[in-house]
């Protein structure tokens, strides 16, 4: 893989999206040793900037980067300047004169990381950006289903929910499909419209209709945040016709796996004892974060094109 | 300056046959050591080093392998992106020696990075260095415990090491001139 940024798997090949999944399966080691750490990114300076709320996904590259001896430092959304009205431009400009080597950055805005990468030298790792796209998280998934399934081409992956507002789920439905896989989507017109289906995907509106054929169902999350007026009723009449409990899962192959990006309602996209059953992978998704982000940041920062030394013994 | 040539399959095969035997004469039956091959060129020789002294020993010596890519210290330095290896150490490291193995040793800088691996694995009570073959211009401060064959070799020159996996006598160590530079 030779790039600067990720920015969304939109443009990423089937043999890159191969190679960051072999890349993380090394990695995944790292995490079960003694000492947990590398000493691949030492000396190279990683900035977490988040203006959305976020807890796995900060708390995983910051991971990700200590396991490769990276120096991380965090913004986030409540203690940064931009409380006091800085500009993004303006707060990537002091960030840049502190000389990062990468930033990841979440942002409300689609298209943030993009105006980022474009302006300043560092790479920019997208972790999620509006309801554009959250590559790692999709990635993180495919390697989740990968380990489950072998191969992606071929198999089904239902994503039910709010598919429309979701980053998750494009970025999946970009990755998925480049993989080989059929992607379903289901959920009320207002979240998952009949336009969906020019990404590629079919579209369906209720739950049971994808259920069965599955081998994987993704359950997203209801995103209170970016809910206008009028996108359902209540709660309780989502959960109780796209809500997946195990009255529905038992529609499904006894092996299906039961996916959620976290963090989970519990009670609305599936009951707790959905979210608890052996079907469901959510915690691995967790772990195998760690594994996919310290992959990106290997592949985007490790050894750079400068011109050097040959191999040596 | 007058360059030895390479081995053939015999010569690489009685020259394993002698590490084996040198090991085990300092190490012993291997109850409580055992072979770490560095990915990629050493493995298949700490396999073949462990069949050998199982055959004088009765004993087969614990293997395992070390991937030095993410301890390299010329990650920057304009290589392609190495692909990541396998680091397998199935076996407690601590209190043990061990026998880290090769195929070339030239600079010194990969036994360096391999040493690292295994220190963040556990405290070995020693750690010996095995090659098959020894060609000069070290870098740092390191030797071979258990050397095959010395080659002498100019910096530029390229040593190629092939073992089939079938342990035919297809196997063999090729010293490759680089014109041009000789002194």
């Amino acid at each position: 893989m030779n790039r600067k940024d990720l920015l969304g798997l939109r443009d990423v090949s089937r043999e890159e999206i191969t190679e960051i999944l072999d890349t993380a399966e090394r990695f995944r080691s790292v995490s079960e040793r003694r000492i947990k750490k590398v000493p691949t990114l030492r000396g190279r300076t990683v900035v977490t900037f988040f203006m959305e709320n976020s807890t796995r996904t900060r708390l995983s590259f910051d991971l990700a980067a200590k396991r490769l001896s990276a120096d991380t430092l965090g913004f986030s959304a409540s203690s940064s300047a931009t409380k006091k009205g800085e500009t993004l431009m303006d707060t990537a400009r002091n960030i840049d004169a502190m000389k990062p080597d990468a930033i990841i950055i979440r942002h409300s805005a689609a298209g943030s990381p993009h105006m980022l990468a474009k302006a300043f030298p560092w790479s920019v790792l997208n972790a999620g950006d509006g309801i554009n796209e959250h590559p790692s998280q999709a990635l993180l998934d495919m390697l989740t289903m990968r380990d489950h399934l072998g191969s992606l081409e071929g198999k089904t992956i239902a994503i039910v929910g709010d598919v429309y507002h979701s980053r998750v789920a494009r970025s999946n439905i970009y990755g998925l499909t480049t993989m080989g896989a059929k992607v379903v989507v289901a959920g009320p017109g207002t979240m998952c419209p009949p336009s969906m289906a020019h990404l590629g995907v079919e579209v369906r509106h209720t739950i049971d209709e994808v259920v069965a054929d599955a081998d994987v169902i993704m359950m997203l999350r209801i995103q209170r945040e970016r809910l206008q007026p009028g996108m359902m009723s209540t709660v309780n009449e989502y959960s109780h016709f796209y809500g997946l409990d195990l009255e529905r899962l038992k529609l499904a192959r006894p092996d299906v796996l039961v996916m959620h990006p976290g963090p989970i309602n519990r009670g609305v996209e599936m009951t707790p004892d959905v979210a608890d059953s052996e079907q469901s992978v959510i915690l691995e998704q967790v772990t195998n974060g760690v594994a996919v982000r310290m992959a990106l940041l290997y592949l985007l920062l490790g050894g750079e094109q400068t011109g050097g030394e040959e191999d040596a013994s | 300056m007058v360059r030895t040539t390479g081995m053939n399959g015999v010569e690489v095969g009685r020259t394993i046959d002698r590490l084996a035997h040198e090991i085990i004469e300092q190490l012993g039956v291997p109850t409580d050591y055992s072979l770490v091959g560095i990915v990629t060129g050493g493995r298949p020789i700490a396999e073949r080093l462990a069949d050998r002294i199982e055959e004088s020993t009765g004993v087969r010596p614990k293997t395992g392998t070390v991937d030095i890519t993410l301890y390299r210290d010329d990650l920057y330095t304009g290589l392609e992106k190495p692909v990541l290896g396998e680091t397998r150490l199935p076996f407690e490291l601590t209190g043990q020696d061990i026998v880290l193995v090769d195929d070339v040793l030239f600079t010194g800088r990969t036994v360096r990075a391999a040493l690292d691996v295994i220190m963040d694995y556990g405290r070995p009570r020693s750690v010996k260095l095995a090659v098959l073959v020894d060609r000069g211009h070290r870098e740092l401060p390191i030797s071979a415990d258990f050397a095959g064959r010395f080659l002498q070799t100019l910096k530029t020159d390229k040593v190629e090491v092939h073992l089939s996996e079938e342990k035919s006598n297809d196997d063999r160590v090729t010293l490759i001139p680089t014109d041009g530079e000789d002194k």
